[in-house]
């Protein structure tokens, strides 16, 4: 009786919290909505203002009605629908953002030279877009899956999953908007102004809190593989954040601010940041995806149990210290890039020891590679993350990066990195967990499941092989000399050299996006219960859990 | 190796955050802090010195409309490069950048010693359709700079938000803020020389050549034609004294 009247009063308090909680940035928004030193400001208020009101409004019905939720027992999993529909629209508003800017750099005209369409702008909106927004949700809905699953336990908290959810779609909103009307700290993949920072802070730590929680209530005795990655990024990433965007408003209702940093350090700082972006946001926590799903999907332990281990640790020692391979030559101290090009060769051996931990798990059931696409989406984005972690390391030497920096060759590397690595593995995740979320028996269509795969595989090709060749390209041209000794082509030579490769790559871009239009649709068709076309096909491990033959259980 | 004793990290949240923060700590420690206190991190030399009103109006619409994104402003100590560009950049160059803005790709080309290398029309019909002088160029068109009248009424309080960052802008520039945004769009103005003890070879002129009114345009052609300008080359001795 006494256990049942602290639970009470604990739900009770966190009612509260979170009435008081949205109450407050219900008045934030009124105050930057009318006294916002500038546009951007109001208009931020008001969206503020909206989300937060809208909030106030829901947890105080929910409260009087005194209704609990559905789903008080068990897994929390409504936070984690939403989450996967969020990725999926997220990820193809981003990727069709990158093929417009694309498209731009092939055919100028299409900037439509007004200031909220040029590519300066709309460059960090696709970047945001797919990194934080696509990749972003992904992560935190998957990791929600996951830590549920491997401690059996319920998500911690109430209202926090829900408040990081639509907390971190606000944060995308808010960057998302004021990138097009121009509010950018120009820090890259850091763009958005201090007050979005500070939301994203917040809406972090709750995120940070919910896992943690979730992790100490585990019945499991051991935490699981995938959790330590996944907590590796969440207090890494947070880590970065606060670090790399330190800066002083020039007042608190205006969205213009200056970073503490300047220069040479601000450079270091932002680079540390912006490779470890790469190291914890887009690695860390999809190898946390990867060693939930594939061995899920595959029904197969993982390979190792200490490579695991040593894979883990010395992946998120050594990443931390890449972040000068991308100011090799610079006047960044040579010490300092000396440090960042060594610690980058040798991430190559944890790279590849996490590569043979998630590729080798697939040991006595290669077959599969060819039955079933959803794990084929899964084991080519490992492929895909050996080749990129290969070729990382290879432009950290610091006599390629001379070629290689400043060129295409870069944007083709990352794209090999976040279209075949973190698009693909969560396609795969996405077709996994959509299934076993909305307790369906399969997916709508294996089939179309084939086309993505191909139709992407195509785009992804296409893209980083055209960027391969304008990156080398314009390298090597940037430094012909002639037989006179003079520097051969000018600058306009060389940019006027790449356009064959740019509409190459704006339609590879372009196939990318299409299959991922045949995913919502399949997601769509899958999610509204409509009867499988080939659900025959399918592995019984595409049902959801409790919808599985008895056999495969 | 005994494994077994990996699992003490393995069963508790706490020990296995504690090992997450200490072992992802170090890198960012090492090589970060050095370069705040390492006197050798940038370079002595004369002529730097942080932006007039109008250049840092200027570069604050560089900043909003994404430049950096196709444009460096970091000369790399290779031979190609400073015979296409000029001298390779010091970090003393962008002491004052905040942020910087050394980029990380040249869809354009460097920027770091473009100030001086075309005239100001050049500047102003390249802004407003690049490709009426640059045919191949690939840049968008930025018309509306130059129709758009700069908003610097709070341009003081840009200048004290970066004192408390350190950049050094004494109580008088604070003051004159606003004053001396005017004076270097303005040839004739009165308190020309002050300015110009303030802010040594800042280059003073209608930049847009539109004397109607401040443009966007006039500030962010302000701030390229300084670019790469303060350090005298002719005088600098990498070896010598200023040797880092």
């Amino acid at each position: 009786m006494a256990a049942m009247l602290e639970r009470e009063e604990w739900k009770a308090f966190s009612d509260f919290l979170a009435l008081a909680a949205a109450g407050l940035f219900t008045l934030i928004g009124l105050i930057l909505a009318l006294a916002g030193a500038d546009p951007a400001m109001q208009f931020h208020g008001c969206v503020l203002l909206g989300a937060a009101g809208l909030s106030f409004l829901y947890i105080l019905t929910k409260v009087i009605e005194r209704r609990e939720p559905k789903e008080e027992t068990g897994y929390a999993d409504g936070v984690i629908r939403a989450g996967t529909i969020a990725t999926v629209f997220w990820g193809v508003a981003g990727f069709l953002v990158g093929d417009i800017i694309a498209w731009q750099l092939a055919y100028p005209a299409l900037n439509l030279d007004l200031p909220w369409t040029s590519f300066g702008r709309l460059r960090p909106l696709h970047t945001s877009a797919v990194i934080f927004a696509f990749g972003g949700n992904m992560l935190i809905a998957s990791s929600f899956y996951v830590v549920q699953r491997t401690s059996r336990a319920r998500l911690a908290g109430k209202w926090s999953p829900w408040f990081v959810f639509w907390g971190y779609q606000l944060f995308i909103v808010l960057a998302a908007t004021g990138y097009i009307l121009g509010v950018t700290q120009s820090k890259e993949y850091a763009e958005p102004e201090w007050y979005v920072d500070l939301w994203l802070t917040a809406v972090w730590v709750v995120y940070f809190l919910v896992f943690v929680g979730t992790l100490a209530k585990r019945q499991e005795p051991h935490i699981y593989v995938a959790n330590w990655f996944y907590l590796a990024f969440i207090v890494t990433v947070a880590m970065l954040h606060i670090v790399n965007n330190l800066a002083v408003p020039l007042s608190l209702l205006g969205s213009k601010s200056y970073v503490i940093y300047s220069g040479v350090q601000d450079a270091m700082t932002q680079w540390w940041y912006g490779h470890n972006a790469v190291g914890f946001f887009l690695t860390a926590g999809f190898l946390g995806m990867m060693y939930y799903f594939v061995p899920k999907r595959a029904e197969r332990p993982i390979y190792s149990y200490r490579l695991s281990v040593v894979h883990f640790w010395s992946l998120i020692f050594l990443y931390i210290w890449a972040g000068p391979h991308h100011l090799h030559y610079t006047a960044l101290p040579q010490w300092a890039q000396t440090l960042g090009m060594t610690f980058s060769i040798m991430l190559w051996m944890p790279s590849w020891g996490g590569m043979i931990n998630g590729l080798m798990t697939l040991s006595g059931a290669w077959d599969k590679l060819r039955t079933d696409p959803v794990i084929r989406f899964l084991i080519v984005a490992v492929a895909f993350y050996g080749m990129s972690t290969f070729e990382g390391p290879l432009m950290s030497i610091r006599s390629v990066n001379s070629l290689s920096h400043y060129t295409d060759w870069t944007i083709g590397h990352v794209h090999s990195g976040a279209l075949g690595w973190v698009a693909f593995i969560s396609f795969g995740t996405i077709y996994c967990l959509v299934p076993w979320l909305w307790h369906r028996r399969a997916l709508y269509s294996q089939r179309l499941v084939e086309w993505h795969f191909w139709i992407s595989t195509l785009g992804i090709l296409l893209y980083i092989t055209s960027m391969w060749v304008s990156g080398i390209l314009q390298g090597l041209m940037w430094r012909a000399y002639d037989s006179l000794g003079f520097l051969e082509y000018s600058f306009v030579e060389t940019v006027e050299a790449m356009h064959p490769f740019y509409v190459i790559r704006a339609v590879g871009g372009l196939l990318f996006v299409l299959g991922s239009l045949l995913m919502v649709y399949n997601v769509w068709r899958t999610i509204r219960g409509d009867e499988p076309v080939d659900a025959a096909e399918q592995p019984s491990i595409a049902a959801a859990p409790e919808l599985r033959p008895a056999a495969a259980a | 190796m005994d494994w077994a004793k990996h699992q003490v990290l393995e069963k508790s949240s706490i020990l296995l955050l504690i090992g997450i923060l200490i072992t992802v700590a170090i890198g960012g420690l090492v090589e970060i802090l050095p370069l705040f206190w390492l006197g050798s991190t940038i370079e002595k030399v004369s002529g730097v010195r942080p932006y007039a009103p109008l250049e840092l109006a200027g570069r604050d619409i560089y900043i909003r409309e994404g430049c950096y994104v196709c444009h460096s402003q970091m000369i790399r100590s290779l031979r190609d490069e400073v015979e296409r560009y000029g001298h390779y950049s010091l970090a003393a160059e962008s002491m004052y950048d905040h942020p910087f803005q050394w980029g990380s790709k040249r869809t354009g080309p460097d920027l770091a010693r473009v100030g001086g290398k075309y005239s100001d029309e050049w500047h102003k019909a390249h802004m407003t359709d690049p490709r009426s002088i640059v045919p191949e160029s690939v840049m968008p068109g930025y018309p509306h700079l130059g129709q758009r009248a700069l908003d610097y009424d709070n341009i003081a309080e840009n200048m004290k938000a970066l004192r408390v960052t350190g950049v050094p802008y004494s109580d008088e520039m604070i003051a004159s803020a606003a004053a001396d945004l005017e004076t270097q769009a303005d040839p004739n103005a009165k308190d020309l020389q002050a300015f110009l003890a303030r802010y040594p070879k800042a280059q003073v002129r209608q930049f847009d050549g539109d004397p109607g009114f401040i443009s966007e345009l006039d500030a962010l052609i302000a701030y390229m034609q300084m670019l790469g300008t303060l350090v005298d080359f002719a005088t600098y001795d990498a070896a010598g004294p200023n040797l880092r």
